[in-house]
């Protein structure tokens, strides 16, 4: 086989049908075209929503879980006898940690943990004149809830360190700010579970992008809910946790639920809904843009069939002349080979056209997410994929017009 | 001198719609040099053993040997081989690629080859469309050319990797007395250099001329007889 003269030839068919080998060209283009411009849309919008649901939730989350549902003293004496108990009120039992701050110390000092913010999260109402909104207060030594979230990148007014040289102070999600009509220097009364109120000055407002916070979460001192809830300074109910790989927490929630016996959610589970949406996205990208490529290689096998119908007799001459089997499938496999390369090139670079414009779109998301355009992720890897899958469809869908015109039988067409 | 090709005993039939034997026991040799004509009536299986001869059909019964080598039962990437070192081939529809320049449609079978380099290929090409008085439209597309240009030109690509032997399907069977006269003339003058030339011809004055006429018959050869030296 020599690929020389084969991809002459190849070469020539294809000059000699400019028009047919364009048309078979754009079905290839605008399939890895859309292909890419899905893929890279898709991604980035997978990755802007993991990205803000991670920020805004940690790893790792160590809690004590207060269980309402225990046996009764009866069912523990007397087992397996008919024991009737009407409406058992749950013990009272406190949500704390115990040595919560010497855990935190502990974790952090563990390998791969990027960060360990010790807290006590309490609901509360936030009350403004006659308004009352429910939410939640986390009291939190600022300085290190900041280096788990970035929070001075979060902040939409005022500053961190005035939490710091106020007591009272609190930084408050800008929704939830919104809605009690509050802003920096503002104050707020805010009443605990317990029946205490306390009257805080907002010192700044946060956004992550993120509802289910920006509405309802206020950061405070520790000392200060701790105070509120008529706490001891251990006080702890919540470890929140950073790795610095996000995948390593899945197995070390694991390994701290083993040492210190509460409860551990990663960011997995909080986020079930949030992944479950990614691969369902992934799958349609990956369905739509196979579609678009199929479609494209049933063009081209019709293209490359009908070439073959066309050149018969060039293919019975040059089986005459001595040219063999492969000679005639490189012929025609190089043509499709060619068409799928140079389509797919085209399409790449429409793909990226396309995916950038995009990119640069406008996109008023609301205050919720703290995006300005569509979010678009150029990878490389994306585009060697999409060229890959387009000489692969044209391999395929040229490789069966060359078998049959290597099959042909020259002596039926040389005897006319 | 051994014969340049030997066929022994060749048999062949066609089953489509009933069987139905072409060839019967077609038994002759052909020996260097030759210039030798099959003659008979449309359907006496003429073209048929032509295709035989050629190795581009290859189901028979019997035996064929060309060049000292044994070509029945071979694959058919070796008889593809075979063909374009010692056939060459002239049909009667002049079959060019009609995309190609002339020059291009003779070089083809010799870039296949593979013997000569390219540029080499090329001035071999020329010198064979000289031979044949076509040198002068070695760089137009084929399909510009007309019918009788096109078969010298086809004559031209069967002579370029030297054949051991020159077939000819009616040769001269779709072209006007003048341009058929001038592709017979080229023959003859080949033949007369020594180059091996089969051709099926049902033109008399075709067989005429040349050298050795086969006659054939209801798959038969019924006459085989030498031509007085002109």
């Amino acid at each position: 086989m020599d690929l020389h003269i084969a991809s002459q030839i190849a070469q020539t068919h294809l000059t000699a049908k400019k028009r047919q080998t364009l048309v078979a060209m754009l079905g290839v283009t605008f399939g890895i075209a859309m292909f890419i411009t899905m893929i890279s849309f898709m991604q980035g919008v997978n990755q802007f929503l993991e990205d803000s649901a991670l920020d805004a939730s940690p790893h790792i989350r160590l809690y004590n879980e207060v269980n309402t549902q225990r046996p009764s003293l009866i069912e523990q004496l007397n087992p397996g006898r008919f024991n009737v108990v009407y409406h058992q009120k749950p013990k009272d039992e406190q949500s704390r940690i115990k040595n919560g701050l010497t855990i935190a110390e502990r974790i952090e000092r563990e390998p791969g943990v990027l960060g360990v913010s010790p807290q006590v999260a309490t609901q509360v109402f936030y009350n403004n004149g006659p308004i009352q909104l429910s939410g939640t207060i986390s009291g939190v030594d600022i300085d290190r809830e900041n280096r788990l979230y970035k929070l001075y990148t979060r902040l939409k007014s005022g500053s961190l360190n005035a939490l710091k040289t106020n007591p009272d102070g609190l930084i408050m999600g800008t929704v939830l700010a919104r809605k009690l009509n509050v802003r920096v220097g503002d104050k707020v009364t805010v009443t605990t579970p317990k029946g205490t109120t306390r009257v805080l000055r907002v010192v700044g407002t946060f956004g992550f992008g993120v509802g289910t916070v920006d509405n309802t979460r206020s950061y405070g001192n520790l000392s200060t809910v701790q105070e509120m809830l008529q706490r001891d300074p251990s006080y702890i109910t919540d470890i929140h946790i950073k790795m610095i790989d996000p995948l390593q927490a899945l197995p070390f929630g694991q390994k701290l639920r083993a040492t210190y016996g509460y409860y551990t959610e990663d960011w997995a589970t909080a986020n079930t809904a949030i992944l479950a949406g990614e691969k369902i996205r992934n799958m349609l990208t990956y369905v739509v843009s196979i579609t678009l490529l199929v479609v494209a290689g049933f063009g081209i096998y019709n293209i490359m069939n009908m070439t073959v119908i066309n050149k018969i007799k060039d293919i019975a001459i040059l089986k005459a002349t001595g040219f063999d089997a492969r000679d005639i499938i490189a012929i025609f496999l190089l043509q499709a080979v060619f068409i799928g390369f140079t389509g797919g090139l085209m399409g790449l670079g429409i793909g990226f056209g396309i995916s950038y414009l995009l990119s640069i779109t406008p996109f008023d998301a609301g205050d919720f997410l703290s995006i300005k355009t569509f979010p678009v992720i150029f990878a490389a890897k994306y585009y060697v994929m999409g060229l890959l899958f387009g000489v692969i469809t044209t391999i395929l869908a040229g490789y069966f017009p060359a078998r049959k015109a290597a099959q042909v039988d020259p002596v039926a067409i040389l005897r006319g | 001198m051994p014969p340049v090709l030997s066929a022994h005993h060749l048999n062949k039939y066609f089953y489509d719609p009933t069987k139905f034997q072409v060839l019967k026991d077609i038994t002759f040799e052909v020996q260097a040099g030759d210039f030798m004509a099959i003659v008979g009536k449309s359907g006496c299986g003429k073209s048929t053993l032509l295709y035989l001869l050629s190795t581009m059909d290859t189901a028979y019964d019997g035996e064929i040997e060309m060049a000292g080598t044994k070509l029945t039962g071979r694959s058919q990437d070796f008889l593809a081989r075979f063909r374009n070192e010692h056939l060459g081939f002239v049909f009667q529809f002049h079959f060019l690629l009609p995309e190609f320049s002339a020059l291009q449609n003779v070089m083809l079978p010799g870039l296949k080859l593979g013997k000569y380099p390219e540029k080499e290929v090329e001035e071999r090409a020329m010198e064979k469309l000289r031979l044949i008085g076509m040198a002068d439209f070695a760089r137009k597309p084929a399909s510009k050319l007309s019918g009788g240009q096109q078969q010298r030109v086809a004559i031209a690509r069967a002579l370029i990797n030297d054949p051991t032997i020159i077939m000819g399907d009616e040769p001269t069977g779709n072209l006007d007395r003048a341009n058929g006269d001038n592709v017979f003339s080229i023959f003859r003058d080949l033949a007369r250099k020594g180059q091996t030339i089969i051709a099926v011809t049902h033109d008399p004055d075709f067989a005429a001329g040349t050298d050795r006429v086969i006659e054939m018959s209801d798959g038969m050869i019924i006459a085989s007889y030498e031509n007085p030296v002109q």
